[in-house]
């Protein structure tokens, strides 16, 4: 009955599918007829997936393809894209591990007798998490299976604006067309080009959650991701982060100031300032890492287990040959250009995601974005996606959590003598008992400064700060004002009912 | 807490017609200029007598709160000479227009019984009835009435609050900071166990503070359960010492009352550590612990004392049983505990205890969580159920027994079916009764100036200004009838009611879509309708339901169950599917709640929901991608991965 069922769906969506050519064949109507697919999603991460699964559950004929590069270092993954594979996933995971490291040392302070200090086996964890992240590969592909999407596992270039050539692993090559082709191959990690030793030596995010032993003493170039380090100095590793600049560029800089403040002292050193210029492996099998300081121009060196890049990541546009399909990039970013709709400059090409010229790069936003495309195309929709007041949290181990406007942001767009900030610090119930320090626990909210004080930020650092922002994003989204947020009542004792506690601003001192 | 109407009177309009029905007088010297009215009229038809009794103790309120009150018809000579009087004294006065309030014919009435005088203007200054026109500028001329006026400062305080808990406190620190003299009267009658505790009241020292830190406790020994699958590495088996957890939770109290008293000293409150009882109209006798006595008197009086647990009344319990007063300081681990009641204390007592790994009984009558959404405390109690909490249900107590004395002794508790006549026996170490609060309200003097309580729940019935029914006798918190028992609520009434009564604030405290959450092993955060409420009132087909099962992140590795933690929003068809309910069963509940709390009270619907965009991975996010309705039917089980 179930297979029957199945069947009849299959022939429902073909024939649909016949009707439209016919009547929608704009170019080349004679050949539309014969093309593969309804759907072509090239890209099997999380804007890719959400995509095809969408226009299969709306009765198309649908294909995924996707093929993970094997990193510099030979890293390789499944079906899902970087967030289930080298990304949210498994980091949020390690961030657990590095907070039950910190839970097992406050257990004493609430009466468990457990011998201090914990040793950590970065084998146990990896593999925990390893496990978990195969288990949702193999998800994800039974989810395509169940809805009749064809899967291939191979590596996609154009070979015009609507057929795409697949190599497979042992050099197959497929020819697929389709309608419509939507681009969701996403980024991957930058590696540093004029430094000496870099790509041989360093290793990236793509590596890190791989790894089966443990990093030892880890260096962290980096300018945007302090999570990794975050974690590895939760679980107790020798981690050194080097940064060029600011920290957490385009994120509020108070608030990423007070990140750093917490990290380093909970044991993370920082090295501002630097800029490294050569990786070399010692006959003792570690990394030596010469850098130079910018200020005042010496050189200096370090030695390492480890040495992770995290720079930026660049999208995953260049061997898609997207010139033959006439698909524009960012001359600067190499990122596909696209309109309001998701469009690119072919009219029935489409991209998601990572990939695409300026949009956050979230997990969520390419997920929503994914599903409403697929709805305007096959489903009759006209919804826009709404990049605006996207929240987002930073996993660092004390979280930030944050949706909206930044103070720079919001002054800059309207003024300082516009802008009200609210702020406060506050202590963890959970951390009284513990003895830990609170200094940076810390909530303020951005506000227009005319009555009635309408919301256009809140920042939040502190435990669980991910699961504080989504609530108050929806109140923000709702246009919530000053008074609406104050007038809702606390929920005592948490952390989250500081935000509605707000009563001093900036501005009062 | 689901029991305030469902519509919410909507931003801007708390201030507009302040109060005109509820025969409330607004402060008397706040803003007002010579000749300012005040508004006096009576809630409803005549019920003779006894409205005439209210009518009377109002006006004698009103009197008693004015520094001067004018008793006038607008278009009255006379009244208009007195009035210009006070105003070239630049004296602020109360006046009430008996031609332009509804009920003035009574007022009248009622004035010349008090008074033996029929005629208008009729001028009271500092309590003392001067008289008519013709007498009030006599006592002008030959000074007396100067001297009345002088006579200002006719009460010791411009405010007393009785019970330094989360209400009265922060009643007490707003006042005081709007310039007024505050006295705080707090007194914590010892448990039949002996115990007691400082100042701060029940969130402090019996309630949510301690509370949450034991359930943290218990939180603890999870994730070290948890932190070997993460790779952290010990062999031995933790064990949990109660006498270490507990006294680190009382110094964390102790550092709170301390910190109590200190703010009310920087803000110049007098705090005196009495019992206090109100013996007369505008004054008070507090007793201390030596039993001295003192009388203090007040203009305004606040009402806050809060509640106690409440015993069986059966054989045994109050020599044998301990409360929630005496749980979070007891000197000894409690062993094995039966908890009697299904209230969130004995459900969130009983979860962590059994967290600590000690075997816990719930003995419960009827259903869980009474008040909160079913079907999420029914799987509150199954979630509790399979991490070793038992659960005898529809069976009370009838008689406790000591076995053993000891640090925990031995008790046999007797319980008897509530539906036949089986009986079961039981042996515990310890037995803690949940079983529901009473109000601290039968033992204040509160019948000697005639303030009205509930006599079935001792609750105090307020009007929507937390004014009792005795106009200058107010109450907050705990003890106010068909109000949520909520700290958060007890402060922010109290600041507002402070705000009103000494700061020309006319907000008032709005009691919709008041957020909570049970600190239970699996916490449940809920703002807005249960299921069964908007059932109730918007009825079945108008609604709908969406839900899920989810499971967290952190739980996978750590190889805890799918298909437990659960969300569910309840949306009203017929106003573009707003959400009137909130429910989420997860952890960190509270902080998830929060925010979506803030998010109903600017009118969330189910699309604002859709358009969202989740933040991952996390447990809120879960609220973003609803799309299984519950009228559907469709399975909502996780099945294997994402």
């Amino acid at each position: 009955m179930a297979a029957m069922a199945v069947a009849l769906r299959g022939l429902g969506g073909r024939f649909r599918w016949r009707t439209q050519a016919v009547v929608g064949g704009v170019r080349g109507a004679a050949r539309a007829g014969q093309r593969d697919y309804d759907l072509l999603v090239v890209g099997g991460g999380s804007g890719g997936l959400a995509c095809a699964k969408e226009a299969a559950q709306l009765g198309r004929k649908v294909a995924v393809v996707d093929y993970v590069e094997p990193s510099p270092q030979g890293t390789r993954w499944g079906l899902g894209g970087t967030c289930v594979n080298v990304g949210c996933i498994p980091k949020k995971l390690m961030h657990q591990a590095a907070l039950l490291g910190g839970l097992i040392q406050d257990a004493p302070n609430y009466g468990w007798e457990v011998a201090q200090p914990v040793p950590h086996d970065w084998r146990k964890m990896a593999e925990a998490v390893q496990n978990h992240v195969k288990s949702l590969n193999w998800g994800h592909r039974v989810q395509l299976q169940d809805r009749k999407v064809k899967y291939f596992n191979i590596k996609a270039s154009f070979v015009d604006e609507h057929t795409v050539c697949g190599v497979a692993k042992g050099g197959k090559e497929i020819l697929l067309s389709a309608d419509h082709i939507i681009i969701a191959t996403g980024g991957r990690p930058r590696y540093p080009t004029h430094i000496e030793g870099a790509l041989e030596y360093g290793i990236t995010s793509d590596d890190i959650f791989w790894l089966k032993e443990s990093p030892g003493k880890t260096w962290h170039p980096t300018d945007v991701a302090l999570e990794c380090a975050g974690f590895l100095t939760g679980i107790g590793l020798d981690t050194t982060i080097m940064m060029r600049s600011i920290p957490l560029r385009g994120f509020d800089q108070q608030m990423s100031s007070m990140v750093i403040e917490h990290m380093a002292s909970h044991g993370t050193r920082f090295l501002r300032g630097c800029a490294p210029s050569r990786v070399r492996r010692l006959p003792v099998g570690q990394l030596q890492v010469t850098w130079e300081d910018r200020t005042t121009g010496k050189e200096d060196t370090g030695t390492f287990d480890t040495v992770l890049w995290a720079i930026g990541r660049v999208p995953d546009t260049r061997s898609l040959n997207l010139e033959k399909a006439g698909v524009d990039t960012s001359p600067d970013t190499q990122k596909i250009l696209v309109d309001s709709r998701e469009a690119t400059s072919v009219p029935h090409i489409y991209a998601v995601g990572d990939v695409v010229e300026g949009r956050p790069e979230l997990t969520p936003t390419a997920i929503m974005a994914g599903r409403l495309l697929v709805q305007r195309l096959f489903g009759g929709s006209s919804d826009l996606m709404d990049y605006d007041n996207v929240p987002t949290t930073v996993f660092t181990p004390l979280e930030y959590g944050c949706v909206g406007l930044s103070e720079e942001e919001a002054v800059a767009r309207h003024g300082q003598e516009h802008v009200e900030v609210y702020h406060a610090h506050y202590k963890p119930l959970e951390f009284t008992v513990a003895g830990r320090d609170a200094s940076q626990c810390y909530v303020k909210m951005v506000c227009l400064r005319e009555p009635p004080q309408l919301v256009l930020g809140l920042h939040f650092l502190g435990p669980n700060a991910g699961e504080v922002t989504q609530g108050f994003a929806l109140g923000i989204k709702c246009g919530a004002s000053y008074a609406q947020v104050m007038r809702t009542v606390g929920i005592h004792p948490t952390c989250s009912e500081e935000v509605v506690k707000l009563r001093i601003s900036k501005r009062s001192g | 807490m689901e029991r305030s109407p469902p519509q919410s009177p909507g931003p801007g309009k708390a201030g507009d017609a302040p109060n005109r029905r509820s025969g409330h007088v607004r402060g008397a010297r706040v803003l007002s200029p010579p000749g300012r009215r005040a508004r006096l009229s009576s809630p409803g038809p005549s019920r003779s007598s006894e409205a005439r009794e209210e009518l009377r103790s109002r006006l004698l309120g009103l009197i008693e709160r004015s520094r001067v009150v004018i008793f006038s018809k607008s278009y009255c000579p006379h009244s208009t000479r007195v009035k210009e009087l006070f105003s070239s004294l630049g004296v602020e006065c109360n006046v009430l227009e008996l031609d332009q309030v509804d009920d003035g014919a009574r007022v009248q009435e009622v004035l010349s019984e008090i008074t033996n005088q029929k005629t208008v203007p009729n001028i009271f200054v500092n309590k003392v009835h001067v008289g008519g026109c013709d007498q009030t500028f006599q006592a002008y001329q030959s000074g007396l009435l100067q001297k009345l006026l002088q006579e200002d400062s006719a009460y010791d305080y411009d405010l007393i609050i009785i019970g330094g808990g989360s209400g009265g406190l922060s009643c007490a620190k707003e006042a005081a900071i709007l310039g007024k003299k505050v006295m705080v009267l707090d007194f914590v009658v010892p448990s039949p166990q002996g115990t007691s505790w400082g100042l701060g009241g029940t969130c402090v020292n019996v309630g949510c503070i301690p509370k949450k830190l034991m359930h943290q406790a218990a939180l603890l020994g999870q994730a070290l359960c948890d932190s070997r699958k993460f790779g952290w590495e010990y062999n031995q088996q933790v064990r949990h010492n109660w006498e270490t957890m507990t006294k680190a939770i009382q110094n964390h109290i102790s550092s709170l009352n301390w910190g109590y008293r200190l703010s009310l000293r920087e803000k110049a409150v007098a705090y005196v550590n009495s019992y206090g009882e109100f013996v007369e109209h505008h004054k008070i006798k507090a007793t201390n612990k030596k039993g001295q006595e003192t009388y203090y008197t007040a203009a305004q009086f606040v009402i806050a004392t809060g509640e106690r647990p409440r015993y069986l009344g059966i054989q045994g319990d109050k020599e044998y049983c301990i409360t929630s007063d005496d749980l979070f300081s007891l000197p000894y681990c409690p062993g094995k505990t039966l908890v009697v009641g299904a209230s969130y204390v004995a459900l969130e007592c009983a979860g962590f205890l059994a967290g600590f790994g000690l075997d816990v009984t719930v003995m419960v009558r009827s259903i869980l969580l009474r008040g909160f959404d079913q079907e999420m405390a029914e799987k509150v109690g199954s979630y509790m159920e399979q991490h070793g909490v038992k659960f005898l249900r529809k069976f009370i107590p009838v008689m406790v027994q000591q076995l053993e004395k000891g640090s925990p002794g031995k008790l046999k508790v007797l319980a008897k079916s509530t539906e036949g006549t089986e009986t079961i026996e039981g042996v515990y170490n310890t037995v803690l009764l949940a079983i529901g609060r009473d109000s601290c309200t039968r033992k204040i003097g509160l019948e000697k100036i005639g303030v009205k309580i509930n006599e079935k729940s001792g609750k105090i019935p307020v009007n929507d200004v937390e004014q009792t029914n005795v106009p200058y006798v107010y109450a907050v918190g705990d003890i106010l009838e068909d109000k949520p028992e909520l700290t958060p609520v007890a402060i922010q009434s109290g600041k507002l009611l402070a705000r009103r009564l000494f700061g020309a604030s006319l907000e008032k405290c709005d009691y919709i879509n008041v957020p909570t959450t049970v600190f239970t092993p699996l916490e449940y955060g809920c703002c807005g309708l249960s299921e069964e409420k908007a059932i109730e009132v918007y009825k079945k087909e108008n609604l709908e339901i969406y839900h899920t099962l989810f499971w967290p992140l952190e739980w996978t590795v750590a190889g805890r169950e799918n298909n437990t933690c659960y969300a569910k929003i309840i949306c009203n068809k017929f106003d573009r599917d707003r959400v009137i309910g909130f429910h989420i069963l997860g952890p960190n509940a509270g902080e998830v709640t929060q925010g979506f709390a803030a998010a109903m009270k600017c009118g969330l619907t189910k699309q604002l929901l859709d358009d969202t965009i989740g933040i991952h991975p996390t447990c809120g996010e879960v609220f973003t991608t609803l799309e299984i309705t519950k009228s559907s039917g469709l399975d909502i089980t996780q099945k294997g991965c994402g």
